[in-house]
């Protein structure tokens, strides 16, 4: 028994209090663990996940939608745009790199994307298992993908139109067989069901000859291997074709900064197209959404500061209640000091605990939310380690409770052992 | 072996104590009677070091505890002085047993469970050691107070009308047992109190 162990035994003899300070902290270092690491993984997601794109041309409409959509495929396209049109773009000799995306069909909520090889390499996406597709209607699937839907290569399924699950139009003409899976990358590769554009064309045009479109493919082929120079007697023999083609969105990377400059003006003012800017766009939805963060964190930050005032409370009034004890103490030989370490392990054991269970209730928060997210946009939230914002946040919560217990001590040390204990009662 | 000389002391102007010499050998005991009001606690205070004297000497086994700097006055009297107090107190979220450890701790003195349990058993409440202070009668909480002044084997064992909330029954058995205890560790005995009922059982006493 010394005086560590009763600062231990002192806060269990007061379990309301001690719960209550306890709780107290849990929840204001919960929710702003919780923030950070929302806020921590969004922004690694969405870094990820427009790196290499400088620019998203689509149809017009709201330019954050059609980032939103063509880029992170989490909301409806503003529309189709005409592919001759898209290589026009493509053409321009400030662009380094464009790879067109079509979808508007889903697979029991996951979206089915027709684009060119470059959209892996993107991403740095590599198949773990199988190939890369061939032919229209050979997928490759995103990690995710497999692992939810239990898909392996060989497995066939149909699309349904719509971007939602369950939409009532099925594609059950139109099969496609799953050829390969893609090693996980953590971006929005892992949730996409990706092919090559004809498919989605086919798919979506029922008429037309086998032989025609398998032409038609090879041609495509061939337009993305040789880097969108196209050989002229293709073009013209497929114009008629060529013409009515059309895709979701161009994704753009520029040889230089001149094209951010001079591109999406160009785009939005001369063609019916318009052009975004995912950089510019999600650090408008980033500023939106910081807005909300920080309202929560400024709520918990104040939690935080009740619940320190909690501390100071519970042992200030433990001290008061317990003068007497504590003038016993000092006749025993306990030095001020001694008491004052007592006090001291009684208040960081709320804090050690609170920190924990806040902690804990952030990584159960995370998943909760994780599971909710993940449910309504098939967007999977990483697990998450440590971040160094908590390890600060674990140094200020000690702090905030060494400072309020040394403010409740503070009578400790104008103790009258002689005249409390001379007290009759 | 405790010793005073010339000992006052004074919480304002209109209240000056001066108090008779004293010297009480090892294994002796003395019995201080007084009214409220004639300074009694504040004897005892100036005896265990609580309180500085205005002028005078307390000396225990040599040592002038007047002159001890605050923090060794804290662990000599952690050492070398027990104390009963007038109601019986010890640390309400600890059980007897912690108390007593506590106690020997903080003396310095290093914790003895067997000493702990020898005292207890001496007191015939060992059977109480794990429970907690508020779940014990009056005679026992008496008893663990006893006990917790003679746990660091004292030099000097101070009684502060250890015998005012008994019976008489309970009265005599106290007086007997702190008699009984001091003679026990070698210690000497100052019991203080208003309670003329054990006044027989001194053979030494002085009025205040």
């Amino acid at each position: 028994m010394n005086v560590y162990k009763l600062g231990v035994k002192n806060a269990l003899a007061n379990p309301l209090s001690t719960l209550l300070s306890i709780l107290l902290l849990v929840l204001s270092i919960g929710l702003i663990s919780l923030m950070f690491q929302i806020t921590r993984q969004l922004d690694n997601k969405l870094e990820k996940n427009i790196r290499g794109i400088d620019m998203v041309v689509g149809a017009k409409g709201s330019p954050l939608q059609l980032v939103l959509s063509s880029v992170l495929h989490i909301d409806v396209p503003t529309g189709n745009i005409k592919l001759k049109e898209a290589r026009r773009v493509s053409r321009n000799p400030l662009v380094k790199q464009s790879i067109p995306v079509s979808y508007g069909d889903n697979y029991k909520g996951y979206r089915i994307l027709g684009t060119s090889k470059d959209f892996l390499e993107l991403y740095g996406a590599e198949t773990g298992a199988g190939r890369l597709w061939e032919k229209p209607f050979e997928v490759v699937i995103g990690a995710t993908v497999a692992d939810k839907l239990q898909l392996s290569p060989g497995s066939t399924f149909s699309g349904s139109h719509g971007l939602m699950e369950n939409s009532a139009e099925s594609h059950d003409h139109h099969p496609f067989t799953v050829v390969g899976i893609l090693k996980p990358t953590s971006t929005v590769a892992d949730q996409l069901i990706i092919c090559n554009l004809e498919s989605i064309w086919l798919v979506h045009d029922h008429g037309g000859s086998e032989e025609h479109q398998e032409d038609e493919h090879d041609h495509e082929e061939h337009a993305h291997e040789d880097g969108h120079d196209h050989e002229h007697e293709h073009e013209h023999e497929a114009h008629i074709r060529e013409e009515d083609k059309e895709i979701t969105s161009l994704l753009v990377k520029f040889k230089n900064p001149m094209g951010m400059i001079t591109l999406p003006r160009m785009i939005n003012d001369k063609t019916n197209m318009q052009a975004a800017l995912p950089n510019y766009e999600i650090e408008r939805l980033s500023n939106l959404l910081s807005a909300g963060s920080k309202a929560i964190t400024l709520i918990a930050a104040v939690i935080m500061l009740v619940s320190g005032i909690s501390i100071f409370v519970n042992l200030y009034k433990a001290v008061r209640e317990r003068k007497y004890e504590m003038a016993l103490l000092r006749t025993y030989g306990a030095s001020q000091w001694q008491l004052l370490l007592s006090m001291l392990v009684e208040g960081l054991l709320i804090g050690l605990v609170g920190f924990v269970g806040g902690i804990l209730l952030s990584r159960l928060g995370l998943l909760v939310l994780g599971g909710y997210i993940e449910e309504s946009y098939q967007y999977a939230l990483g697990s998450a380690g440590i971040m160094k914002e908590e390890v600060f946040l674990f140094i200020f919560t000690i702090l905030l409770t060494i400072f309020a217990t040394i403010l409740a001590a503070v009578p400790v040390f104008y103790l009258n052992v002689s005249k409390i204990l001379a007290k009759d009662d | 072996m405790i010793v005073t000389k010339g000992l006052c002391f004074s919480y304002d102007k209109e209240q000056y104590f001066r108090f008779p010499d004293i010297e009480i050998e090892k294994k002796g005991h003395l019995l201080m009677l007084g009214d409220s009001g004639v300074g009694k606690t504040t004897f005892l205070h100036l005896l265990a070091g609580l309180l500085k004297p205005a002028e005078g000497t307390v000396s225990i086994e040599g040592t002038d505890i007047a002159k001890l700097s605050h923090r060794k006055l804290d662990k000599f009297r952690g050492r070398h002085i027990g104390i009963v107090f007038q109601k019986a107190q010890f640390i309400h979220s600890l059980t007897v047993e912690e108390n007593l450890l506590l106690i020997q701790n903080l003396s310095g003195a290093g914790q003895d469970k067997g000493r702990v349990h020898a005292i207890l058993e001496r007191l015939n409440i060992a059977q109480k050691a794990h429970s907690k202070g508020t779940n014990l009668s009056e005679g026992q909480k008496q008893r663990v107070s006893i006990a917790a002044a003679l746990v660091n084997n004292p030099d000097v064992i101070l009684a502060d009308e250890p015998t005012s909330s008994l019976d008489d029954k309970n009265c005599t058995a106290v007086t007997e047992l702190l008699k009984e205890q001091a003679l026990q560790t070698n210690a000497s005995l100052v019991v203080i109190t208003h309670d003329h009922r054990i006044a027989s059982q001194f053979s030494n006493s002085i009025r205040l």
